[in-house]
């Protein structure tokens, strides 16, 4: 192999594990979307509080116990968003609970950071960083953790989704409001149902992403790159986000790695909204996404 | 009774309010440069105007065009460089340099408008957040925009036509000229024909299309006003407050707080881009005399809270705000304003 393909590998491998990390944010972008058409910004203000909230109650009482209190966190969160965001603006257009939602994300961020301080912290799950050399190439256990949760967790939702009556059940709610209200469907515990869900998997991210690059505001940042993953994999499609984040994590990384040199770096901000602007002008729907039809 | 068209489209309608504007008028351009302070003009009067000129464009597409755009800071950002650069380098008189950075910022914000003819609503946030990180890299990049990586470049010496502009309340009168003359023209062009083919297409883009009105002329223009307005913003932002051009003013965080202006302004109103920008430029000032008071009078806060815990109270309120405004009163404070005044205009006899 020549030494540039071995390289170009290498950043492949590497841009797929992050990608998976990815994949795990847009998964709850996903969920929420799904199941109450509702685009959620607060996605990652959610992980980054998850996340705090661990890094904070790993440190004096065992791991397990903090993520059941982390779990009860987010359920309470799940409900409060319903009790006090959601339902007020029942049969509202998306855009406008849209913007709600970063309303959301403005307080978490200031609650996590007024609650556990601004200071960057370290998340210690208690697994040694070992790496191991594949081919030539380095792959760390904790990259093989995350690709099997992140496995994982892809077929149980869509295994809810697809075969339960919860999950049909909130289908039909991100279908329509008022339609799935007319049919009996609970509206505002279908809400609850799946925010308390993406709080679950916020949590499986939060713990996954602060073990790798710390736990600080910068993560709810970094959430934002799971928008184009979105794009790229169609916002309602669950193997979307997982396929989505993939291609996001190893084209970012080739793009840095192999044009990035060429144009003075840091393009790796950018580069995934780029190409989610080109497969949009393709496929405005995504690779995934379900086309919407509209009728006056 | 209105009788005819003229009389329907008066901009105001209550003499009223005739006399009430100029008052405001004069109290804007004569009064408050005189009787305020220094840090007053400074800190609350020059930033509230640049705020409301970035809100109103961003309420003009979204408020009224129904596109949502987070990349308002980018396109903010845009006309700051270009205001530098045409001012710094090549001599262009200030105004002239505002209005020129204005049509740069227009190309550029067409040109992330372009996905909208094919997108929409969440897709359309997307990538006009690509539009804000694009171009927050190609202005850290490309040399001769901003010379280098910092990215800072201070303005010389603001003068026009031997005017020299260097005192606060100067600053003050010049950046308002500009607001005065924007707003007028938005308030008009939103009750023109274009204003009314921008309500259709954010009431119904597909009824809208079918009765004959372009979406590509029509979204296109709303992306170019809207960023005019944003360009000029940033132009003013830096030649009048800031006084260099620096690219960690122009961040991510920056377009949505614009984008809380104009939900807790009033969306679709442009008395409400004033409201909103108003509310929060004095929020964050509000909520530490607010400390400060209770620090001094009632309770030492520190021993109740943590510092943590107040230094970040300003984002639970501008996120808590948000979404109560959006729940209660989702036409912002422009309607309650109006509310208000409806109300004291029947008083005592409201029926």
């Amino acid at each position: 192999m020549s030494e540039t393909l071995l390289f170009a590998l290498e950043l492949t491998i590497s841009g797929l594990l992050v990608g998976l990390m990815y994949s795990l944010v847009a998964l709850g972008f996903v969920l929420i979307y799904k199941a109450s058409g509702v685009f959620n910004f607060a996605q990652g203000d959610m992980t980054f509080l998850a996340a705090l909230a661990l890094a904070s109650f790993v440190v004096k009482i065992p791991l397990w116990i903090s993520l059941i209190v982390v779990l009860a966190i987010m359920l309470i969160l799940a409900m409060a968003v319903e009790r006090i965001v959601l339902k007020p603006l029942v049969a509202r257009p998306p855009l406008v609970l849209f913007m709600a939602t970063i309303g959301v994300a403005f307080f978490l961020q200031g609650l996590a950071q007024g609650i556990w301080g601004t200071q960057p912290r370290g998340l210690e799950l208690g697994l040694a960083d070992q790496t191991y050399d594949v081919a030539g190439m380095f792959i760390s256990n904790m990259d093989i953790l995350g690709a099997v949760v992140a496995g994982i967790l892809l077929i149980a939702l869509v295994w809810f989704f697809q075969k339960t009556k919860t999950g049909r059940a909130l289908r039909a709610v991100s279908d329509d409001h008022e339609a799935a209200l007319a049919v009996g469907i609970p509206l505002r515990k279908a809400w609850g149902i799946t925010w308390a869900i993406a709080g679950i998997v916020a949590i499986v991210a939060g713990a996954l992403w602060g073990s790798r690059v710390g736990v600080q505001a910068s993560l709810a940042l970094l959430a934002l790159k799971a928008l184009p993953v979105l794009i790229i994999g169609g916002i309602d499609s669950i193997p979307g986000a997982i396929l989505g984040g993939l291609i996001i994590g190893a084209a970012e990384n080739l793009a840095e790695g192999l044009i990035g040199p060429a144009v003075g770096g840091g393009i790796k901000n950018f580069f995934p909204y780029l190409l989610a602007l080109i497969v949009l002008a393709v496929r405005p729907y995504g690779l995934f996404g379900r086309e919407i039809i509209e009728r006056v | 009774m209105k009788t005819t068209y003229a009389k329907d489209m008066e901009l105001f309608p209550i003499p009223l309010d005739k006399a009430g504007f100029v008052v405001v008028m004069v109290l804007a351009f004569f009064v408050i440069p005189l009787v305020s302070s220094h840090y007053m003009l400074v800190s609350i009067f020059i930033p509230f105007l640049v705020f409301s000129l970035a809100a109103l464009g961003l309420n003009i597409l979204t408020g009224y065009a129904g596109q949502l755009s987070l990349g308002h800071a980018g396109f903010m950002a845009v006309g700051a460089y270009a205001t530098v650069v045409m001012y710094n380098r090549y001599d262009v008189p200030i105004p002239v340099a505002l209005l020129g950075s204005g049509l740069i910022t227009a190309a550029v914000g067409s040109v992330f408008g372009l996905p909208s003819l094919r997108i929409k609503g969440f897709y359309l946030a997307v990538s006009t957040l690509a539009a804000q990180l694009i171009i927050e890299w190609v202005i850290t990049h490309v040399k001769w925009i901003s010379g280098g990586v910092y990215s800072t470049i201070d303005i010389r010496a603001l003068e026009f036509m031997g005017w020299q502009i260097d005192t606060a309340a100067e600053k003050y009168q010049f950046a308002l000229i500009f607001v005065v003359i924007m707003a007028f023209f938005a308030k008009n062009v939103v009750r023109s024909r274009i204003g009314r083919a921008w309500m259709s297409i954010r009431d119904m883009d597909v009824a809208s299309e079918i009765i004959g009105i372009s979406q590509f002329k029509y979204k296109m223009l709303a992306f170019a006003v809207s960023s005019f307005y944003a360009g000029v913003a940033g132009g003013l932002l830096v030649a009048f407050y800031y006084g260099s051009a620096n690219i960690e003013e122009f961040h991510l965080l920056v377009s949505f707080q614009i984008l809380g202006m104009v939900i807790i302004g009033g969306m679709g109103s442009v008395l409400g881009s004033f409201l909103g920008a108003g509310f929060i430029v004095l929020l964050p000032i509000f909520i530490n005399l607010t400390i400060s008071f209770v620090n001094h009078r009632i309770v030492d806060l520190s021993k109740v809270f943590t510092l943590d815990l107040i230094a970040n109270v300003e984002n639970m309120i501008f996120g808590a705000l948000i979404i109560f405004f959006l729940a209660v009163e989702p036409f912002g404070l422009a309607r309650l304003w109006n509310t208000i005044k409806d109300y004291l205009r029947l008083w005592p006899f409201p029926y």
